[in-house]
């Protein structure tokens, strides 16, 4: 078909449009981690370094002052975003990998189950995803509350409550992605496998987890990231603890300065990176192992190591 | 006889082959899913468990419960200040969703259909705002909707803290999620059919609307599933950019125990919005899937 140059012009300008409704406001949370205090506010502050001047005294920032490179460095030195964003990346981390954990085992025995058994199992799962947060940080609230009252071992509200709590999305999540690779994978090379004389640990740990790892990684990486901003859940279920996101919440809410957003600016700017250096490594083996020797990748390791 | 033997000779060996496909596929235990199984009776289905017998409790003096069958809850969440916070949620979500689909489809369509080499860019492009904390960019677009900002002062978009600026956020957050599922279901188009369609005298907006909003249409119920269900649950957004004129059912629960401290009345919140949404989505998937028979 003769192509409408009219049509992809059009389809062309509304992604353009898009794209930009996308990026203005991290665009804008960028520009704004150098914005100045006001001028009013400044006039009657005493400190020295602008960049110390408490939220209450700070004025409007949601208008542009000027520049003031220096809330990078408060940031960074800030007493309470610091901590709360180690415990963030902690948890995330733990629930991460927890998650994966749980979920692969699941995708493993569920993907080639029989529809009879896997139904309700997989009824459980949808439901752990389609119930609102915030009923699942309520109802977790009073049962984490209960449980320590009648469980001494329990721990109380903190860090592992927050934890218990987020793994039971993540590991739905880790599952469906989990298992999405597995089912699209096909059987055909563990069955050869088989063939050759290898036990289920060995096609397990040679065939079938190779050939898995993309579906792992993409598991790990999206319960993190889901983990580390999730806000609802911890908010209900975090005693004294603060996470990242509660104190950014009560920043948000309470009046915050440029520095939430220079931090901010550190986050992307590291995911960014991290992201091309992926890009380019996988680039760089996908170029030295060919599309078919890959698919073959996972056999030729077996019959290697049956040798 | 030279004809038949080979005949003869190939049936065992076809037998063999075929028993033997049937009999053999590789199976992981079923124990392994165990250890989840375990794990969800105990964090998700034992937090469900109590939310329900909390919201028949009845709430005695400061924090004492005495577990009964108490339906006075109910009837309170039956009262027209509740039930108006409960429409005015399922109206914006849906107003949200039908948004995000409206600005959400033609990027998908646009990536499917005209993107090669950059298609992977495209994807990234839109997958890399989810890299940033959720508040913070909630909290650029309240910059960006200060009523002293450029928008509200030069363009007279003054509309920070009214249902607007909740929908704008709505839309914003959850564009990505809309966009993923209906790009995977537009990039499994045969676009031939297209050709054929007007090469057979279809024009193209016909043959948009005969073949490919009907083959992706199952990738759209999915999308915008996945984000009609979490913006009625949404709990930031009305706080933030609705500056609490605005709540929706999400902020009320959570002020049944932040603030009210009310929790059985809360829970029974709880589980009158769990109920109204799956009555919700039974109908609209209900509606859904009669429109089109072309299965997923």
């Amino acid at each position: 078909m003769r192509r409408l140059p009219r049509a992809k012009l059009g389809f062309t300008a509304w992604a353009v449009l898009v794209f930009a409704f996308l990026y203005l406001p991290i665009i804008v949370m960028v520009i704004f981690a150098f914005n100045k205090p006001a001028a009013t506010s400044l006039a009657s502050y005493h400190g020295s370094n602008i960049c110390n001047i408490p939220p209450t005294q700070i004025g409007n920032i949601t208008v542009w002052n000027g520049f003031a490179p220096c809330w990078f460095s408060a940031g960074l030195h800030d007493p309470t975003y610091i901590p709360a964003i180690v415990t963030s990346l902690q948890i995330a981390a733990e629930a991460s990998v927890i998650s994966t954990v749980l979920g692969l085992a699941a995708a493993l025995a569920l993907a080639r189950m029989r529809p009879r058994f896997r139904a309700p199992f997989d009824s459980l799962v949808y439901l752990t995803l389609v119930v609102p947060e915030i009923v699942i940080a309520v109802a977790s609230l009073i049962f984490f509350v209960q449980l320590h009252n009648h469980f001494a071992a329990f721990p109380g509200l903190g860090k592992a409550t927050i934890l218990i709590g987020q793994v039971v999305f993540n590991a739905s999540l880790a599952m469906l992605i989990i298992r999405a690779r597995f089912v699209g994978m096909g059987d055909v090379l563990e069955e050869a496998a088989y063939d050759l004389g290898s036990g289920p640990l060995a096609t397990f740990r040679q065939v079938t987890l190779p050939r898995l790892l993309p579906g792992i990684v993409a598991a790990t990486l999206l319960s993190f990231t889901f983990s580390f901003d999730d806000y609802v859940l911890p908010a209900f279920t975090n005693g004294t603890t603060n996470t990242w996101p509660i104190v950014l919440y009560s920043a948000v809410r309470f009046g915050l300065t440029p520095a939430v957003n220079a931090l901010a600016t550190i986050m992307l700017g590291v995911t960014v990176l991290a992201v091309v250096v992926t890009a380019a490594i996988l680039r760089r083996s996908r170029a030295q192992v060919g599309a078919d020797q890959e698919r073959t990748r996972g056999l030729s390791i077996t019959v290697g190591g049956l040798r | 006889m030279t004809v038949v033997e080979p005949k003869a000779a190939a049936a065992p060996i076809a037998a063999v082959v075929t028993s033997r496909k049937r009999s053999f596929r590789p199976r992981y235990p079923g124990w392994l899913t165990t250890p989840s199984l375990l794990y969800y009776a105990i964090f998700f289905l034992g937090p469900m468990a109590i939310l329900i017998a909390f919201s028949l409790a009845t709430q005695q003096g400061f924090g004492s419960l005495t577990y009964g069958f108490n339906t006075a809850q109910y009837g309170q969440v039956g009262s027209s200040l509740y039930v108006s916070i409960f429409i005015r949620t399922l109206v914006m979500a849906s107003i949200g969703s039908l948004l995000t689909i409206a600005v959400g489809y033609p990027i998908a369509y646009w990536m499917a259909r005209y993107l090669s080499t950059y298609k992977l860019l495209a994807l990234l492009i839109i997958v890399v705002p989810f890299w940033t904390s959720f508040l913070i960019r909630t909290y650029a677009l309240k910059i960006i909707l200060d009523p002293n900002g450029y928008l509200a002062r030069d363009l007279g978009m003054n509309i920070l803290y009214t249902k607007y600026a909740v929908a704008v956020g709505l839309v914003y957050n959850y564009l990505p999620l809309f966009i993923l599922p209906v790009f995977a279901s537009l990039e499994r188009m045969d676009w031939t059919l297209i050709e054929a369609a007007t090469d057979l005298g279809a024009r193209p907006f016909t043959a948009f609307r005969e073949i490919t909003l009907r083959l992706t249409l199952p990738g759209v119920v999915t999308g915008a599933l996945l984000v009609f269900i979490p913006m009625t649950g949404e709990y930031i957004i009305p706080n933030i950019l609705g500056g609490g004129n605005y709540e929706f059912a999400g902020n009320i629960i959570g002020d049944q125990f932040n603030q009210a401290q009310n929790q059985p009345f809360g829970s029974a919140l709880s589980i009158s919005l769990m109920v109204v949404l799956s009555v919700f989505v039974a109908v609209y998937i209900f509606f859904a899937t009669k429109e089109e028979q072309f299965g997923a």
